[in-house]
């Protein structure tokens, strides 16, 4: 069932033909049930995650380094919006209203179900070799002429080859790593720093990071980190086609148009 | 229907089963062992429970950090209150000598506590920060009666699950379940960095639940009630943080 599913290719494609060179449309599957399935509910979670985490970040738009901050110590660093606390001096003659009740609720319910979903992408990934054979870049492909290949057809925004429908390029491979291996253990790493009942049962969680206010200032980059990340993936799908990589992803076939002979296809 | 799919079939039923009724026993032990938190319903009501059960597994026990004195934060930052009500302006003008916290519910002996007979108590002291959901904190020194040691004094029956706590001010009520009740770090708090509480700070008396955050901290309070459920509370969701839409626990 399985390797049908994998080789599935149209009875068109078999007819014969005298032409050598035939036009025709492949049907191939590119992303297996699970690898969709746990895509869009992290895609979910995470922009339910940033929409809470940036009204609660709207109630006190200061970050500090440390144990401690409050509007009578020096921010590191103060977002330019208004805020919805009166507490902060934003700048701005208003208060927004308060909206950290239900985002509290939201950013914790995504952050169950995205950790959740994000143990099983990650077992189902190492259990089904999924990390090797998809994501970790081929020895050819860590040369810095590689490298600088590929960074130069990202920086000319060129639309991707062919070849790439089925498979990862290099530097994709990389973030795609970084960010399921770095930004998002990092990102839950951080949060629990914040919870006062986590660091009492472990405390090296928040005194390694240099105390619960670094926690949360590096809680807000790494937010950053993958928002950034977000943005320059669905360029990325635009430009390769939004349509056929959609597909792709929710459906998990894509369909190419290759001009080949029918011996090549055998 | 080839014998392949039937399969698949068989094993999807028989999975979707076990889950269900994998859930279902979850759901009951969660119960009997008090893991569910009273404002579980609602579309938030899964991410709560998990919040709150796998947190109360993990941290039954467990001490809130306590810091060295020198990492006490100057000044010590007050967030603002509502003007004071008549009655506690009351209370302040005779300089809070006619202050009382009663304690009832289901306890073998009700009583009433005046301010000097609290203080007349074992005094403990911690050194720890108070969070507000908002992101900010300090560190500051508390003094103050345990709370473990009150409900001693009156004697808790069995069934005792919650203490509900109330401020003098209206409206303003918390609930903690008993593993932050008996906590010893959980203090009937009268007393700020070597001095009294300052109104400010929530003075005469203030329930301090440090692994808890800020607004479970209530100020200004005047009445405890045990209790083995928090339904005929308020609208039943625990206390009044739920009522204005926040979790009622927060230990996160």
């Amino acid at each position: 069932m399985a390797r049908l599913e994998s080789a599935q290719v149209p009875v068109s494609a078999y007819v014969p033909s005298s032409v050598s060179v035939v036009p025709t449309t492949t049907v191939t599957s590119r992303h297996s049930a699970l690898v969709r399935v746990t895509h869009w509910i992290t895609a979910l979670c995470f922009i339910a995650s940033l929409v809470s985490g940036m009204e609660i970040v709207i109630s006190h738009p200061r970050f500090y380094w440390g144990e401690t901050g409050n509007v009578l110590t020096a921010p590191l660093f103060q977002i330019p919006i208004p805020a919805s606390r009166k507490l902060v001096q934003s700048g701005y003659g208003y208060v927004l209203p308060d909206q950290n009740g239900w985002s509290r609720y939201l950013h914790f319910q995504s952050a169950w179900v995205a950790v959740l979903t994000g143990l099983l992408y990650v077992m189902f990934g190492f259990v089904t070799g999924h990390f090797r054979k998809s994501l970790l870049p081929n020895r050819a492909d860590l040369s810095w002429r590689a490298f600088s290949t590929s960074i130069a057809s990202h920086l000319r925004f060129e639309r991707p080859s062919e070849a790439e429908a089925w498979s990862y390029n290099v530097l994709q491979r990389l973030s795609y790593l970084f960010v399921i291996f770095v930004l998002f253990p990092v990102v839950i790493w951080t949060g629990l720093a914040m919870s006062p009942a986590f660091v009492s049962a472990f405390p090296a969680s928040v005194t390694l990071l240099g105390g619960q206010q670094s926690a949360r200032t590096i809680h807000f980059f790494v937010s950053l980190a993958l928002t950034i990340f977000l943005l320059v993936h669905v360029v990325m799908v635009y430009l390769a086609g939004f349509r056929s990589r959609m597909r792709a992803m929710i459906t998990g076939k894509m369909i190419t148009g290759w001009a080949r002979t029918r011996k090549e296809r055998i | 229907m080839t014998d392949l799919s039937r399969r698949k079939l068989i094993i999807t039923g028989l999975a979707a089963t076990a889950g269900v009724s994998g859930l279902g026993v979850a759901a009951h032990l969660a119960q009997k062992y008090g893991l569910v938190p009273p404002d579980h319903g609602g579309i938030y009501g899964l991410g709560e429970t998990l919040t709150y059960a796998s947190q109360r597994l993990l941290t039954k026990h467990s001490l809130a950090r306590e810091f060295p004195r020198s990492k006490i934060s100057k000044p010590p930052f007050a967030n603002e209150i509502a003007p004071p009500s008549d009655a506690f302006k009351h209370l302040q003008a005779g300089g809070f000598a006619d202050w009382r916290l009663s304690v009832d519910g289901l306890v073998d002996r009700p009583a009433s506590f005046s301010l000097a007979q609290l203080k007349s108590y074992p005094s403990r002291s911690q050194i720890t920060m108070v969070q507000c959901e908002e992101g900010w904190s300090y560190i500051a020194e508390w003094i103050g009666v345990p709370l473990s040691h009150v409900l001693d004094l009156v004697g808790i029956q069995p069934q005792a699950r919650y203490v509900v706590y109330f401020s003098i001010e209206p409206d303003w009520w918390e609930s903690m379940d008993m593993a932050d009740a008996l906590h010893p770090q959980t203090f009937l708090t009268y007393g700020m960095n070597g001095d009294e509480l300052p109104v400010g700070h929530g003075g005469p008396l203030r329930m301090r639940v440090p692994r808890q955050l800020g607004y479970k901290n209530v100020k200004f309070l005047t009445h405890l009630t045990v209790t083995d459920s928090l339904k005929r509370f308020g609208k039943g969701l625990g206390s009044a943080a739920p009522e204005a839409g926040y979790a009622w626990y927060a230990g996160i």
